[in-house]
């Protein structure tokens, strides 16, 4: 050994200065990731000599409780790509217009001098210099601009829209602001105060979970990942934490090391199967039957086989299930299920307000009759303090023990049909007993039972009653027992009985501690609601929400923005005026990139058990305007006119105040004079024209139909070979047999990174990045609040996107001095809206317009509310923080006052002074920042605690406990900037971090007795609303993955003999955030240069294709071609392309598709509405922004895969 | 006994995600330039697999590492006196481009100046090394999670010790599984990288034996790229030198944890000091393979043994360090416990890289397209587990079972303890007996639990202070050193050149 010396000396060592060198830098700065992740990672940026050289995870998060690992590092391989962008030559770097709109432009200026807005009409209205520059949408050709250039084209094009369309026109999309907030709010500001309409992003992503509404009257509450470290059973089901929560994954792991179990379902082999106890390699899209068999286990083994005490009392307590549904005989003498018993039914409590929203449990000792508080009738009525989860009865004021089951006091079964999905299509009913009680109402004696007992039914469990009912475990026909589940799942029952018993088990030992984690690969199917119920009730029946360590933890796109209340009036204008226009994507997309068109009666896909009911059958598109009508779901564009002219029309009747205005524009509808744009969207004056996209990538990563949006909003071309379907099916939509391509004036993009979006766009604008811009950062994994700084300033000549929505409201405002100098009124629609009392407003469906009932806005039709546009102010509104904002902030109807705080505001903070008054300045990202932290509960804990009180006024309990603590806590941009800090509890959400504790959802509710924001205030098993009845989803149930022909995906294709028909699954991926990081070079060389398709080597070697061989992926809807990636890890009949990807890098041509540039992974998809979900005014049914519609699913596609050799570039 | 202090790491594969995170950090910081961009000094690697380069364990191919002789001689496998001066002409053993890949970009710049056309324009692949049009065939982590399974994960050289049964169930979905081994360079004891330079530029250093290449002294013969085992050595096109991990010494230097073990984000990466007795080394790697994770352990020094401390005092090494081989999460792991174990310990290298083996899912089968468990019992069971114990023997047991499956027994006794702890629906005989048969009290369960769970950075990384003023000042004074530092002290500018 003697040639191996440990050397010492220095002298010897000089050379090592080399490396230390590298790593010395100049300074660091605390800053993040800011869009559409939900790792909220707080990184630390180092610059030397004025370039950002590297980032690495800051490290300094507060320690919640010594034993819960901490949260440090937090941050991957892709955010720490991140640095990569800003030098590189995918940067936008300056202004681009494209070439052929800018020739037009400045020929357009000098026929028009001096007139830019007439410039601007006479290119969009001449049909040649129109199809000009949309034909040559993603064809190259951007030239370089100047901003003074590019910004007076935008706001020509914002002027010509407002005089001549309107301004709900403009529209814009951005996606989930949490992780920079006030880029978000940037835009949203601008098209709110313009009177333009912001689009949705969670629904549309599918990451909204209908399933959380329905139970919960919530968007989305969710554990913070440490929580998971609570756990002693956790399930994973179609969430990949290892590759996607990847800052989170460690408390997954590490629990284990505690003595939790983990068990994975997913079809692959994922990366997190391998942390599994059990991997259960479950068939994609069908984990409802696996939880529908768990449930029914448990139900059996832990309710009759021997009762759990733990169980019972939760579920009396904190679920619906005790509530009593009646009980309607058919013609036929079968009985099904009906509403909830109503208070408005008994003579003894038919007077009471609301009474037609208050309902019914028995006593379990007396047998009687008693009406629990806490229901949507308490909440709304006039007398506060009797909305709370205390078992008491409304009428005598008693305590009382709600009864699950009848028992010996049931008069009579009852056989009560049962709808059996099983085959795809409502060809089985069963017939099982279900034992009732009649109660006298006033119309007569009714049957009722309790949901319970109908849970019972459904889930087949039976105790000895006629009817037909499974015989064991083993009984595969009869749904939902572990052996009836193996045809869908693939697993056996033994699995099953197995995993219920274990699961059950944990939970009665520790009182409620399992948890699910699920996401996108169970949420992003048609009937995602069914999946994601039957995984909740396992969770419900076993006490588990509600529970540090337990619950259910949906993980995908719901990136939890906690200062709400401060940030909500900046991002949507109403600080000046309201309400805002806020639509809900799924509907406008499939509305208005014609993907309607191409689609067929969605009873089709959709199997029903009652195809009379009017909502369960016919068109997709005849269900979105009856939705529209009834105030159910937004519709921007409102009108088949401008807003503007509606009003004028109506004033020229002789309308004066608002009220005859709205009077005259009902008239004007219920005589169709007027109509919603969305029952005529082809027609030229019902489109959009003016689209901005700003922090994501609109047209091509979130564009499910892809295709679709290029044929007809952008005009040019595609690799779409659908045929129009829809003809003859509609009843109620406007068909015409040609229609116009190119529905978009203009589009405008806002980029760090030349994406494909940015590609397709008219406008492309340098925006700075996420290292040089101050903004704010919030998620609900974990429990901080964290900024985003600039490192370097925005570099060459990009701009924040607060300073680029500024500027353009600068320059539309002066053109608006001259073209629209006076204030205008406008009329504006809201849908009725959740958490208002509008979520009382329809007990049944009634149409005004077919003279069902009155046409009344904000209850039978949408709400109307006339405002006032000054586009000559929007530049000083937008910077300065309006007065409204005094008014009070809330959120979910419970306001918190601060108006003293805003006056003293603007004595120690930056102001605008015009029109002779003051207000706090909004003028810069940082003051921005600083107004939300100081008026946000979340941060300011005076606030946190005037909340409180806020909420106990409603409930009747005292809970300012939770912010008595945390009272004198203020957080400013300066605090954050040297630390993450902890968020404070608020009854905005619903867990509580005081203390050690790590936020776990509906802590708040269980402890507190908060309702939950539904019907009954709990939990819901039991969903009573017409539409879920007739749709056979009143219980949970169970319906199979759409196949390969019902989703007509192929009708055009042609499966020819070297291709293999599979399922196509779009999960999140390694190397990207949705688009974002996966054309950064780091992430390509990790990958393999393109991402692949992934495909079973059995599958793949059927026709011949081998690993890395190039293949052409093709459907109706488009065409994408890359290389496949062969693995065994992958099930036989379905094939993966991780979302997203990009057509920008590394595309080749198709030559299935003529030789044409293919496309990316939305270009094989489209939209598909699940009409059910288009409901309102009903509890929990009633809209809201990304919280109630239907979503835009998309793993119900099938294609066609086959081998080709080398594609040309 | 002949005491000396070494940095030495320990990476939790049962906790390691996949992520690769700490390949970005390090590239980020220390490879992100010409003629380096194909250097990944951390990799991960999915196993089954072939990893980067291709096949790199596979010595019979590129012959790195030592052997044994007849004569009980440790040499090196690929070298003699005979052949070191011919391979520095032509060395077949050496990776080529295929074995790695070439680096690629693309024409993004097409996107921004792309005229306007009839079709829209993309970024095509072109070669980072020709500029021309490229490819793409091969990659830095090509069979990532399973990625070309038939093609990759086939060909692992471990599997040549399964069954063709055990083979088979690797690659059908319901029995297969993976793990991931992120590597870097192990920093042995006992380096072949060293031994082999003909330039003599490569060394340990000896505060903290760190293995660094003296790029003023490395003349690019490529000798050390052969002679790691590992191939943790790359050659730099551009400079002409051959380049690897440094253990970020300008970061361990103050008071930080290398890039990579910072950025882990699976909190997977330990470091901590180790002393070992330098006079047992060379007998200690000639064992047989079956004893060599045996011999390994015993090289290792008990830094609370009082024979040891003085041994260390006399090598002068500092109470700090000392101090801290005491608190070393190092030692626990590797001796203490016995659950963490060197990689691949027949290449005779010493490596101080230690890796704790992670546990898998039960196995299961399927009979008419339906799946089912193997077992219900609740951790499942080792010798059910979806990688047979003898493919991580491959790796971390030198082909010797017994210490992997003692290693696992612990870590399976751990959570059974702690089950029964927490939920209570273990009874107490089968803790007791877990325990007993994994040879671990409560309080050891206990602390690995902690150590496992709750680290916090402070806890993973345990280094001394390291005090640079003795080292800096050896050629100027303190004062000067203050004022110039940066500026090129150490390297004197050179006159007329």
């Amino acid at each position: 050994m003697t040639w191996i010396k440990d050397i010492f000396s220095p002298d010897q060592r000089s050379w090592e200065e080399f490396y230390r060198n590298r790593w010395a830098y100049d300074k660091v700065v605390r800053s993040t990731h800011g869009v559409n992740c939900t790792g909220s990672c707080s990184w630390n940026i180092y610059v030397k000599q004025g370039i950002v050289t590297w980032e690495m995870q800051a490290l300094d998060y507060p320690i919640i409780d010594k034993e819960i690992p901490p949260y440090e590092p937090r941050g991957c391989q892709r955010g720490i790509s991140y640095s990569w962008y800003i030098y590189s030559p995918l940067r936008v770097k300056y202004p681009y217009v494209r070439g052929a709109l800018l020739d037009l432009w400045r020929t357009a200026k000098q026929q028009h001098p001096n007139d830019p807005v007439a410039a601007w009409r006479s290119i969009v209205t001449n049909p040649e210099s129109r199809a000009r520059f949309h034909q040559a949408r993603g064809k190259g050709g951007l030239r370089r601009a100047s901003w003074d250039e590019a910004n007076e084209i935008i706001a020509a094009a914002n002027i010509y829209t407002v005089q001549d369309h309107g301004p709900d026109r403009i529209v814009g999309f951005s996606p989930i602001p949490a992780m920079s907030m006030v880029s978000y709010a940037s835009g949203a500001r601008f098209l709110q105060l313009m009177g333009g309409v912001c689009l949705s992003f969670y629904d549309w992503y599918c990451d909204l979970p209908p399933a959380s509404p329905e139970i919960w009257g919530e968007q989305t509450d969710v554990a913070e990942s440490a929580d998971w470290f609570k756990s002693k059973f956790i399930a994973t089901v179609g969430s990949n934490v290892l590759m996607t929560r990847t800052p989170d994954a460690h408390f997954l792991v590490e629990v284990r090391h505690r003595g939790a179990k983990v068990v994975v379902f997913s079809p692959d082999f994922s990366q997190t199967s391998k942390v599994a106890d059990e991997w259960i390699p479950i068939h994609q899209g069908q984990d409802g039957a696996f939880w529908m068999a768990v449930v029914h286990v448990i139900l059996k083994e832990f309710y009759l086989d021997h009762e759990t005490p733990y169980f019972t009392k939760y579920m009396k307590k904190y679920t619906d299930s005790a509530f009593l549904v009646t009980l309607e005989e058919g013609a036929d003498g079968h009985f099904r299920a009906g509403k909830l018993l109503r208070a408005a039914q008994v003579e003894a409590s038919k007077h009471v307000e609301n009474s037609e929203w208050k309902f019914f449990a028995f006593d379990e000792a007396s047998g009687d009759l008693k009406m629990p508080q806490g229901t949507v009738g308490h909440r709304w009525q006039k007398q506060k303090g009797n909305w709370n989860l205390k078992l008491e009865d409304e009428l005598s004021g008693q305590d009382f023990d709600p009864a699950l089951l009848l028992n010996q006091r049931a008069e009579k079964t009852l056989a009560i049909e049962v709808s059996d999905f099983s085959e795809g299509a409502n060809d089985t009913v069963l017939l099982r007993g279900v034992p009732a009680r009649r109660v006298q109402t006033v119309d007569g004696p009714v049957w009722v039972t309790t949901a319970f007992e109908l849970m019972l039914a459904q889930y087949g469990v039976n105790r000895g009653f006629d009817g037909e009912w499974p015989k064991s475990y083993d009984d595969d026909a009869a749904p939902f027992t572990p052996a009836w589940q193996e045809k869908f799942t693939g697993i056996s029952a033994s699995v099953v009985v197995n995993f219920a018993r274990q699961w059950a088990t944990t939970a009665e030992k520790t009182e409620g501690k399992c948890s699910i984690i699920i996401g996108a690969g169970a949420n992003h199917w048609y009937h995602n609601n069914l999946i994601y119920r039957a995984c909740i009730n396992a969770l419900m029946v076993c006490g588990c929400v509600g529970k540090n360590g337990g619950g259910w933890n949906h993980y995908v796109g719901q990136e939890k923005l906690a200062p709400q209340a401060s940030w909500a009036p900046i991002a949507f204008g109403t600080d000046w005026a309201g309400p805002p226009r806020l639509q809900n994507t799924p509907s406008f997309h499939y509305v208005h990139s014609d993907q309607w068109r191409y689609d067929r009666p969605f009873d089709e896909v959709c199997p029903v058990a009652n195809a009379e009911h009017r909502m369960a059958h016919g068109h997709t598109i005849d269900k979105q305007i009856l939705a529209v009508r009834s105030g159910w779901l937004p519709c921007f564009p409102q009108f088949n006119k401008s807003s503007f002219e509606v009003v004028k029309d109506a004033q020229a009747k002789g309308a004066k105040t608002s009220e005859e205005v709205i009077a005259h524009t009902v008239d004007q509808l219920k005589s169709r004079d007027l109509r919603f744009a969305m029952e005529d969207p082809d027609a030229p004056e019902c489109f959009p024209r003016v689209w901005y996209i700003w922090r994501g990538n609109a047209i091509q990563a979130s564009a499910k139909g892809h295709e679709y949006f290029l044929k007809h909003y952008l005009g040019t071309h595609n690799n779409l070979i659908a045929q129009e379907d829809a003809k003859g099916t509609t009843e109620e939509v406007t068909w015409h047999d040609k229609v116009e391509l190119g529905k978009m004036d203009l589009i405008v993009d806002l980029n760090f990174r030349m994406d494909t979006s940015a590609l397709y766009s008219d406008i492309v604008l340098p925006a700075a990045t996420y290292y040089e811009k101050n903004d704010l950062n919030t998620t609900d994994m974990h429990s901080f609040i964290h900024p985003l700084q600039a490192a370097v300033p925005p570099c060459w000549e990009s701009r924040s996107d607060w300073q680029i929505f500024r500027e353009i409201a600068k320059q539309t405002s002066e053109l608006a001095k001259r073209y629209l100098p006076q204030p205008m009124k406008d009329i504006v629609l809201t849908p009725l809206m959740h958490d208002t009392e509008a979520e009382i407003a329809q007990p049944d469906i009634r149409d005004w317009s077919k003279g069902e009932c009155e046409a009344m806005p904000g209850k039978t039709m949408p709400n109307m509310s006339v405002v006032e546009r000054d586009y000559t102010t929007v530049y000083q509104r937008f910077i300065s923080l309006g007065p409204n904002f005094r008014k009070g902030l809330g959120v979910h109807g419970t306001t918190y006052e601060v108006a003293d705080l805003y006056d003293a505001y603007g004595q120690t903070h930056p102001t605008e002074r015009w029109n002779n008054a003051v207000y706090p300045s909004l003028k810069e990202d940082r003051s921005v920042c600083d107004v939300i932290l100081h008026f946000a509960a979340e941060t300011n804990g005076e606030l946190a605690y005037r909340a409180f009180e806020a909420e106990s006024h409603k409930t009747g309990i005292d809970h300012t406990h939770l912010a008595a603590d945390t009272r004198a806590i203020r957080m400013t941009f300066d605090d954050l900037t040297h630390e993450p800090r902890r968020l404070l509890t608020t009854p905005y959400w619903t867990g509580v971090t005081n203390g050690a504790r790590t936020y776990s959802a509906y802590c708040q509710n269980v402890e507190e007795l908060i309702p939950w924001r539904t019907l009954t205030g709990r939990q819901h098993f039991y969903f009573d609303h017409e539409a879920y009845r007739a749709f056979g989803e009143h219980l949970p149930t169970f319906k199979p993955r759409a196949d390969v022909y019902a989703t007509r995906d192929l009708v055009h294709t042609g499966v020819d003999q070297g291709g293999v028909t599979l399922n196509y699954i779009t999960p999140h991926g390694k190397w990207h955030i949705h688009s974002t990081f996966g054309d950064n070079l780091r992430m390509e060389l990790l990958s393999r240069g393109i991402e692949p398709i992934w495909m079973n080597d059995k599958d793949a070697g059927r026709i011949g294709i081998r690993d890395n061989d190039w293949v052409e992926v093709i459907n109706d809807h488009g065409v994408v071609v890359t290389r496949a990636c062969v693995s065994a890890r992958v099930p036989r009949g379905m094939c993966m392309i991780y979302h997203a990807t990009e057509r920008t890098v590394g595309t080749p041509k198709s030559k299935t598709r003529g030789n044409r540039r293919a496309g990316a992974h939305n270009s094989l998809t489209r939209a598909r509405l699940k009409p059910l979900f288009m409901i309102g005014g009903y509890g929990q049914f009633t809209y809201a922004f990304n919280y109630w519609g239907p979503q835009g699913v998309n793993r119900d596609t099938f294609v066609v895969v086959k081998r080709v050799e080398k594609p040309s570039w | 006994m002949d005491v000396r202090a070494h940095v030495a790491m320990v990476f939790h594969l049962d906790k390691c995600i996949g992520c690769h995170t700490c390949s970005i950090a390090c590239k980020n910081v220390w490879t992100d330039r010409p003629g380096a961009e194909y250097m990944w000094w951390n990799n991960v690697e999915t196993k089954p697999g072939t990893g980067y380069p291709t096949q790199w364990e596979d010595q019979t191919n590129y012959q790195g590492g030592w052997k044994v002789t007849d004569q009980r001689e440790l040499v090196l496998r690929g070298q003699n006196r005979r052949n070191t001066v011919l391979k520095l002409f032509y060395n077949p053993n050496q990776p080529g481009l295929d074995d790695y890949y070439e680096p690629w970009t693309y024409r993004y710049e097409d996107l921004f100046n792309a005229p306007e056309g009839d079709d829209q324009p993309t970024a095509i692949p072109i070669s980072q090394i020709t500029g021309e049009p490229i490819d793409i065939e091969a990659g830095p982590n090509w069979d990532d999670d399973l990625s070309g399974s038939p093609v990759y994960a086939e060909n692992d050289p471990n599997l040549s010790r399964l069954t063709e049964d055990e083979r088979n169930a690797l690659f059908e979905v319901e029995r297969l599984t993976m793990m991931y081994l992120p590597r870097i360079c192990n920093h042995c004891v006992n380096p072949s990288c060293v031994a082999a330079c003909p330039s003599g530029a490569i060394y340990k250093r000896g505060e903290d034996g760190i293995v660094l290449i003296n790029q003023e002294v490395c003349r690019g013969w490529r000798a050390c790229v052969s002679a790691c085992p590992y191939k943790k050595i790359y050659y730099n096109w551009q400079t002409g030198k051959s380049e690897k991990c440094i253990l970020c010494y300008p970061r361990l230097e103050t008071g930080q944890a290398p890039a990579c073990f910072h950025s882990c984000v699976g909190r997977i990466r330990y470091m901590g000091v180790l002393f070992y007795d330098a006079d047992r080394l060379e007998d200690a790697m000639k064992a047989p393979e079956e004893s060599l994770v045996e011999s390994h352990r015993s090289v290792l020094l008990d830094p609370n043994d009082p024979a040891v401390i003085a041994g260390a005092k006399a090598n002068g090494i500092s109470p700090e360090f000392i101090e801290s081989a005491q608190k070393s999460p190092i030692w626990k792991y590797v001796m203490e416990w016995q659950v963490a174990l060197p990689l691949h310990a027949e290449f005779r290298t010493m490596p101080m890289l230690y890796y704790v083996p992670p546990l898998l899912p039960v196995m299961g089968r399927s009979g008419d397209g339906i799946y089912a468990h193997d077992t219900e019992e609740f951790f499942g069971h080792l010798q059910k587990a979806r990688l047979p114990i003898k493919y991580l023997a491959s790796l971390f047991g030198a082909g010797n079972t017994e210490v992997v499956e003692a290693a696992m027994k612990r870590l399976m006794a751990v959570r059974y303890f702690k089950r029964a702890e927490g939920v209570g629906d273990v009874d107490e005989d089968k803790v007791k007996r877990v325990l007993r048969e994994a040879q671990l009290t409560a309080e050891q369960a206990e602390a690995i639990y902690r150590l496992t769970s709750l680290c916090t950075v402070h806890d993973r990384y345990v280094m001394p202070p390291i005090q640079r003023e003795e080292a800096m000042t050896e050629s100027c004074s303190a004062e000067m050193c203050k004022g110039q530092c940066g500026l090129g002290t150490t390297t004197p500018p050179q006159r007329g050149a």
